[in-house]
Parts: C-alpha cells; sequence; structure tokens
C-alpha cells in the first residue's frame, strides 16, 4: 500500500518548542528474518509534543520505540535522538542518553523482588542521579506525588492493581526527568476509566514537565486523549500524518478503518 | 551435513557462546559488587539447611548401610575409614551439586525467565545497567564461589551424622572417629573433590542463567527454562565428574 500524503505539518500548541526537534526516524527498516516489519519508515517528534504511532496488533510499532531507544538494531536507515544518532553510539554514550528518555514498557516491567520505592531508585542509582539518600527521598516523593500513589513507596508491586502498576512504571520513568517519554501501549490491559486517568496523566506529565512523548497504541480512546499528532504505521510505513480529527474525517478507506469500528 | 544441523549442537554452542561473554564480561568494569554479595547470601546461605538435611541424611544412610556388611568381615572399626573417604571423595560434592543444581539452578532459571518474558531484562537495560553483567555474571560467579563452601559444609555434617550413626549400635568417641576418618586421607583424595566442586557451582549458575536469560513463549518458557536448567545441569555434572576421575586418575592422584 503506498503511503498517503502527509495530510498537514504538525499542529502543536507551543509552535516554537515543536519547531526544535527532538527525535528523527529517517528511513528505518527493520526485518525479522523474511518478516519485514519496518519499510523506510520516517517520523519526527517535536519538544513538548505528543506524538501517536497508530497501528494494527503485531504491524511493528513496539518494534519501531524499542529501536529508538537502542534494544534493536535498525537495518537501515537513522535515529537521531536529542542530537545523538543512535546507531553510532557506544554503550556508555547510550546509557547517557537512556537517561534522557523514559520508557514505559507494555508489561511495567517492575521489578518483582523490590519494593515500589526500589523499583524507583534503580534507575536513578544506576544513572548516578542521585547523590545523597536526601536528594533519592526527594526525588523518590516527588514522581509518587506526580502520579498520585504517595502512600505506596513501601509496598510490593504484587500488591499493587493494574492501574496502580502502570501509574508506578509512569513514575520509575518520571524520576529521571526525561527529555522524551516512549509509551508502549500505556492503556493495554486496563478497564477504560484507569485507562482514561492514564492517558489524563500523560497528557498532564506533559504539560508539567514539557515533556515530548512518542506514543504506541491502538486504544482510540487513549490516541484521542493524549495526541497532539497521530502516525498511522501501515505495512511498515508510515502512511499518514495529521491531527486525530483530521483522520478521523479523512474519505482514504485505510485511514477510515482505523476510526470505524 | 545433518549431523552439523543437530540442535544438541546448535545448544552447545550457544552454551560456549554465552560462557565466553561470561568470561569477556566479567573482567570489565562496572563491576556489581553489592549483587554479587547478596548472590551470595542467596544461593549460599538459603541453601544452607537443604543442603545441611541432606549431608545428614547421606551420612547417617550411608553409616548404617554399610555396617552390617562391614561387621560380616570383622571390619566395623574401618567404618569412619570408608565413609569418610567416600563422602569426601565423591557423595558429598556429587549430592550437593545435584540438590544445588535442583533448589538454585531453577530458581535462576525460573527468575531470569520470567524477568525476560515480563520485560524486565529490557527495563534494566533501559535503566542503564547491563543486565547479563547484573543478572548472569553475578549469579555464576556466586553459585561457582558458595558451592565449595556448602560442599565442605555438608562433608562436615555428613561426617558427624555418621559418627552418631555409629553410636547408635556400638560406642566410638568423636577424637577416634576423627582420627581415623583424617589419617586415612590425603590431599590427592581432598583436593580434587574439592576443585571441582567450582566447576560443579559454574556450571550450574552458567546453565540457569542461560536457560532463563534467553527464555521465550511466555510462561510457558518460564516452566521450560526452570525445568531444563535442572535437567541439563545434572546432567552435566556427572560428566564434568566423569572427566574430574579421569584426570585425577591421569595425575595419578586415585
Amino acid at each position: 500500500m503506498e503511503p498517503a500524503t502527509q495530510i498537514r505539518p504538525a499542529p502543536v500548541e507551543h509552535a516554537a518548542e515543536a519547531a526544535e526537534t527532538v527525535l528523527t526516524v529517517a528511513h528505518v527498516s527493520k526485518s525479522f528474518g523474511d518478516n519485514h516489519v519496518l519499510r523506510d519508515f520516517s517520523l519526527e517528534l517535536g519538544r513538548a509534543e505528543n506524538v501517536v504511532v497508530l497501528g494494527k496488533s503485531g504491524s511493528g510499532k513496539s518494534v519501531l520505540i524499542k529501536c529508538i531507544i537502542g534494544l534493536l538494531p535498525i537495518d537501515a536507515g537513522r535515529i537521531v535522538v536529542l542530537g545523538q544518532d543512535v546507531g553510532t553510539l557506544d554503550h556508555a554514550a547510550m546509557d547517557r542518553l537512556r537517561a534522557r528518555v523514559g520508557f514505559l514498557f507494555q508489561s511495567n516491567a517492575l521489578y518483582d523482588s523490590m519494593t515500589v520505592r526500589e523499583n524507583l531508585l534503580f534507575p536513578l542509582r544506576r544513572h548516578w542521579l542521585a547523590h545523597t539518600p536526601d536528594q533519592e527521598r526527594e526525588l523518590v516523593e516527588q514522581a509518587l506525588a506526580d502520579v498520585g500513589l504517595a502512600h505506596t513507596a513501601e509496598m510490593m508491586p504484587a500488591e499493587l492493581s493494574g492501574g496502580m502498576r502502570k501509574r508506578i512504571a509512569l513514575a520509575r520513568t518520571l524520576i529521571l526527568r526525561p527529555d522524551i517519554i516512549l509509551y508502549d501501549e500505556p492503556t493495554t490491559g486496563l478497564d477504560p476509566i484507569t485507562a482514561r486517568e492514564i492517558s489524563h496523566l500523560m497528557r498532564e506529565v506533559q504539560r508539567k514537565y514539557r515533556t515530548s512523548a512518542l506514543i504506541i497504541s491502538h486504544d482510540m480512546n487513549c490516541v484521542r486523549l493524549t495526541a497532539d499528532r497521530v502516525a498511522l504505521l501501515v505495512d511498515g510505513r508510515c502512511y499518514a500524518e495529521g491531527t486525530f480529527e483530521e483522520l478521523q474525517q479523512s474519505p482514504d478507506p485505510p485511514i477510515r478503518a482505523f476510526f470505524t469500528e | 551435513m545433518p549431523v552439523l544441523d543437530s540442535p544438541l549442537l546448535a545448544e552447545t554452542g550457544a552454551l560456549t557462546r554465552f560462557a565466553g561473554r561470561f568470561f569477556r564480561e566479567g573482567f570489565r568494569p562496572r563491576y556489581e559488587v553489592p549483587e554479587l554479595l547478596y548472590q551470595c547470601y542467596v544461593v549460599g546461605y538459603q541453601s544452607l539447611p537443604m543442603v545441611g538435611i541432606t549431608g545428614f541424611i547421606m551420612g547417617m544412610v550411608l553409616t548404617l548401610q554399610s555396617r552390617p556388611t562391614m561387621a560380616q568381615f570383622g571390619a566395623e572399626a574401618w567404618i569412619p575409614t570408608m565413609v569418610g573417604l567416600t563422602i569426601i571423595r565423591e557423595m558429598g560434592p556429587i549430592i550437593t551439586a545435584l540438590i544445588f543444581a535442583g533448589k538454585i539452578g531453577s530458581s535462576i532459571g525460573a527468575e531470569l525467565g520470567s524477568m525476560r518474558v515480563t520485560e524486565q531484562i529490557d527495563a534494566m537495560e533501559v535503566s542503564g545497567t547491563n543486565p547479563f553483567k547484573f543478572l548472569v555474571v553475578t549469579r555464576v560467579l556466586a553459585t561457582t564461589l558458595m558451592l565449595p563452601v556448602l560442599t565442605i559444609l555438608a562433608d562436615a555434617i555428613g561426617l558427624y551424622a555418621s559418627y552418631l550413626a555409629i553410636n547408635l549400635k556400638g560406642v566410638t568417641t568423636l577424637a577416634l572417629f576423627a582420627n581415623n576418618v583424617l589419617t586415612s586421607l590425603t590431599f590427592g583424595d581432598v583436593l580434587p573433590a574439592f576443585i571441582k566442586t567450582f566447576f560443579f557451582g559454574f556450571a550450574i549458575g552458567l546453565i540457569g542463567c542461560y536457560k532463563g536469560y534467553y527464555s521465550n513463549k511466555g510462561t510457558e518458557g518460564v516452566g521450560q527454562a526452570a525445568n531444563s536448567a535442572v535437567v541439563l545441569s545434572s546432567l552435566v555434572i556427572f560428566v564434568i565428574d566423569l572427566l574430574a576421575v579421569q584426570i585425577t586418575g591421569l595425575l595419578g592422584l586415585n
């Protein structure tokens, strides 16, 4: 399927900030054997902008953000995050970059054997971002307050509900004060009310910290509530880009297919 | 060539590469000392009750079962010597290693498998941590260092149990029992048996980590990782034991 013409350039609230690109995915291809997941995929993310990549299950959305954070190597193309070409970075440089890019995993990926506090402290200590116990305590308390779960610091992940675990995973991402947050299916597996709360929380985080976010999702409510711009991933390519409303009103059948029940 | 396509060879190759990576990563900073100490506590201290009970039963059963036969030949005085040699040279290391493989090998396989399935290993990587170093190197080192210590303890507990078993149907003093055991032992008995436990520990840790680290197929894969870690490491323990016997024989220590 040939990519549709881009509907309109990124319309975001803070045009000056968005003009500064924090993430560029240029002509990226990725295959697993004969399975071509991404083909010449391109996308840009501006500062303080939320871009949602919308695609069907198994369309390669999660592969895309794992390539961005360097968990998977790409076959061709270029990914530039905060001015650094991911493909050229050594381990140390990659770690420094990862301290500025948060990643919210689909499964939350909380460490089962650690308390919530230890889960939050883990990335902080591994990236050497806190120096004193007081600093650590302050950052943990702030991150937990941001997600509205200040009372859970000493609890184990197994004692939390699905929605609470998602919030704690977000707190673990926020504690690093990242410039970019990558969300992998943030509302999958949650009930509609909790999913809406998480979507609002993501918006709140963007407004409060001016973070940019690349959100991978197929939950239309989440897309509507969080997206400044939507990119449709079809057959490994960026088929169309635009605001939620623009894409929703598009007469193009492949685009309409995403918006009809 | 069909032989070269064999899954067994592929698995052996993958495990060898995994071991190679352990040596490459293990000697490079950043050294995960606190995690290594924690793992030593987990695999060593927490295995102690199980290993202790097994050692105790091993010493007692060995003594009680050999006593009637020894008595037939009027050789009851040789029981401490026989039990001492058997426990120190073979039974202590092998039984402890098998128990250790069942308890620790399976738990490492399941733990890492579950971390892989729930993306915790990926989360570690994006948190500025080399997961191989943090999870694999520390666990393999911990099993390599702790199994010899546990074997010494199991040997000691087994010998004490043997002393108790002798006293169930006869009388001997602890000093006499210890003297009989120690005078019959040479460095050729103790040293190879001690050294091979490092290899047992290394194999158990490495196989458990390998199976868990590359686990897939979701929750089913976690169970498979735990199960195959125990089965394969038990098999490898016997292979290493056989090699150890051959090598000590070649060195004239048998």
